[in-house]
């Protein structure tokens, strides 16, 4: 009889050890939940984040886990993700990556105070203390790229093919315009906006255009470029990108990418919150705090190669010392300041 | 100035960019002649799209790929039909449902099989002899230094015309379009008219995916399309149901996106909102007026119950 009670007290005893094993085990995990406009092989703004995370999950091994619900461009669609994540109460950080979900994370945030919430592109923590905001100040690696493309170009003729002009896809073809006229005053940087994230057949056609008249160079942003990327691989022309590496996609056209690295800013986001930090602060991810990163393509001759990294050395250390003006405005606060490097 | 935005270039990209509205369009328009609306063009475009890419992704065969794009193309088509006209479901509905089907299944197996984008070879410029080297105008780069899809999609104008007038099936279409009952009272077998222009609608809106992915963007990506299939719908009814209206429409909302890029291109600074919605404006014009007929399919919309 007590060895009957005494089984039956280890039994219990094991089976609340059991319960409580794994819920010891959740509670050290990091979970992150994260809402994109786009597919996470986008080769732009939604795999941007994606490949952040995804970075953070070999690093963090089991303690960090991750949700990502990709293509949800309408808001609404993103607001019952973002409903549903913030209520369940599994995660530590629900991430609005796209400005559209402003207002969603906004209402979000407020109704529930104990979730910590991260949106971009844009500085606006709404007040908030659960709400960190980020944004890529994407004029810099612009400068960067329209430097480099005014050196390499032989006609004078860039074509610059931009989505919307908001957010971090206008602070790029900016700061694309500047460093190219840096570089060479005479060259003529034409743009077109065409109104669309994902026209991939209108992308085309509008770096066709610029090929047409006489372009040998482009750029362009956001998951449409992967139209004008197959232009430049037809003509042979040289290829600028940014938000993601396209240099798998454009082979030799390839040149330089500013590629987004929200690593960096989520690792401060997660040591916050550990910290008991829910949010109230902005992030802009910077060549000097290692968010924005320049990749170069390594199909270039080893001369290309030189030049291009000697450029890039140059160029960012002077953006970085505050030396170099990145954005019209920029130069309009400061006139004398220099947009050289 | 007219001279740098006029250019042979503007007129040869609003030919490239009017050959999928082409497509979607002359075969939508043989569905409603015959009194089905199938909203479901863009997302069994995208499944074209998809499978012709994959299929000219794994084997290099371009052929292949086209085969691919008409076969799945048919099979929704198919399914269409089969849903609206012999369970007779609400067409707009069905056809809501056949897009998200194909804008989430394209996604799905791209994801799957392909993972990032990836860029193919896919059908080269193909200039037609002698005819591509006529300097006056532009004539020769504007129509003849094209793709072999360019060429299909034009070419199948003539045929549209043809079939239409000029066979008995184009008067059966036509007959069960306008009055399916005195149709069935003379023999003639509705439900199947119907099936068999649905799904050749179908593989034409195939094919019209697999003319981005495999020929003019040589990539595919999610939601390739993005809506060029509802565009196309709407030309079925600013070309009145017609292949030469469709034609027509095809080319004059290419021709407006072409030349707003010609103007950004050469630095021209109009706003880019303007732009943009300009080719939307002039279509929606063209609506209006095209309302105003009476060449609409009396039947469109409405399924054939033989008993009511």
């Amino acid at each position: 009889m007590k060895s009957r009670f005494a089984l039956v007290v280890l039994f219990v005893f094991a089976a609340i050890a059991l319960a409580i094993v794994p819920l010891s085990a959740q509670d050290d995990v990091f979970s992150v939940a994260a809402v994109a406009p786009s597919a996470t092989t986008d080769l732009a703004f939604s795999q941007s984040m994606f490949d952040a995370l995804t970075l953070l999950d070999e690093e963090m091994g089991e303690a960090f886990e991750f949700t990502f619900q990709e293509g949800t461009f309408i808001v609404d669609d993103a607001a019952v993700a973002l409903r549903e994540w913030a209520s369940s109460g599994e995660y530590d950080l629900v991430i609005a990556h796209g400005s559209q979900y402003g207002s969603i994370v906004e209402e979000l945030a407020a109704e529930f105070p104990e979730v910590s919430f991260a949106w971009g592109t844009d500085v606006n923590t709404f007040g908030l203390d659960n709400v960190f905001a980020y944004t890529a100040a994407s004029d810099q690696g612009g400068y960067i790229n329209g430097y480099l493309a005014a050196m390499i170009s032989e006609s004078g003729s860039i074509g610059v093919v931009g989505p919307i002009e908001v957010g971090d896809a206008k602070l790029y073809v900016d700061g694309f315009q500047v460093g190219a006229l840096a570089a060479n005053p005479d060259v003529e940087v034409n743009v077109t906006y065409i109104q669309s994230f994902s026209d991939v057949p209108l992308a085309t056609e509008a770096a066709n255009a610029f090929v047409a008249n006489g372009a040998d160079v482009l750029t362009g942003t956001a998951q449409m470029v992967v139209g004008p990327i197959g232009v430049a691989l037809e003509n042979e022309l040289a290829w600028f990108g940014t938000q993601s590496s396209q240099a798998d996609l454009s082979e030799g056209a390839g040149v330089a990418f500013q590629v987004y690295r929200f690593d960096v800013i989520l690792k401060d986001m997660i040591a916050k919150i550990g910290e008991g930090t829910l949010g109230g602060e902005s992030y802009t991810i910077t060549l000097e705090n290692g968010g924005l990163e320049m990749v170069v393509s390594e199909l270039m001759s080893d001369e290309d190669m030189v030049m291009v990294l000697e450029t890039i050395e140059t160029l960012t250390a002077g953006i970085i010392a505050g030396e170099i003006m990145t954005l019209p405005e920029m130069m309009e606060a400061t006139p004398e300041a220099t947009a050289t490097g | 100035m007219i001279e740098n935005i006029l250019t042979a270039s503007v007129f040869a990209s609003a030919i490239r960019l009017a050959t999928p509205y082409m497509f979607a369009g002359i075969g939508e328009m043989f569905g409603q002649r015959s009194g089905v609306l199938n909203l479901g063009l863009d997302g069994i475009m995208l499944m074209g799209a998809f499978c012709g890419y994959y299929a000219a992704l794994t084997t290099g065969n371009l052929a292949l790929a086209v085969l691919a794009a008409l076969g799945v193309g048919a099979a929704m088509g198919l399914v269409m039909a089969l849903v609206c006209v012999i369970l007779k479901a609400e067409q707009g509905i069905a056809g809501i449902g056949m897009y998200l089907f194909g804008l989430g299944m394209s996604e799905l197996l791209f994801q799957q099989l392909v993972g990032t984008p990836r860029a193919i070879d896919g059908f080269p410029r193909l200039p037609i002899p002698i005819l591509s080297e006529i300097q006056f105008l532009g004539i020769g780069e504007i129509f003849f230094n094209h793709n072999l899809l360019v060429y299909v999609a034009f070419a199948l104008v003539p045929l549209a015309l043809f079939v239409l007038n000029r066979t008995p099936f184009g008067l059966m279409i036509r007959a069960v379009g306008q009055n399916p009952a005195a149709a069935d009272a003379m023999g003639i077998k509705v439900a199947r008219v119907r099936i068999i222009t649905v799904t050749v609608g179908g593989m034409l809106a195939g094919l019209a995916g697999a003319s981005l992915s495999v020929a003019l963007l040589k990539v595919f990506q999610q939601n390739l399309t993005s809506g060029l299939g509802f565009i196309a719908v709407a030309l079925v009814y600013f070309g009145r149901w017609r292949p030469i209206g469709v034609l027509i429409g095809a080319l004059l909302f290419s021709f407006v996106n072409a030349l707003q890029l010609q103007m950004s291109a050469i630095g021209i600074d109009i706003p880019a909102e303007f732009a943009v919605m300009a080719p939307y404006v002039i279509t929606l014009l063209a609506l209006i007026f095209a309302s105003k007929g009476t060449d609409k399919p009396t039947a469109l919309t409405k399924p054939f119950d033989r008993g009511g």
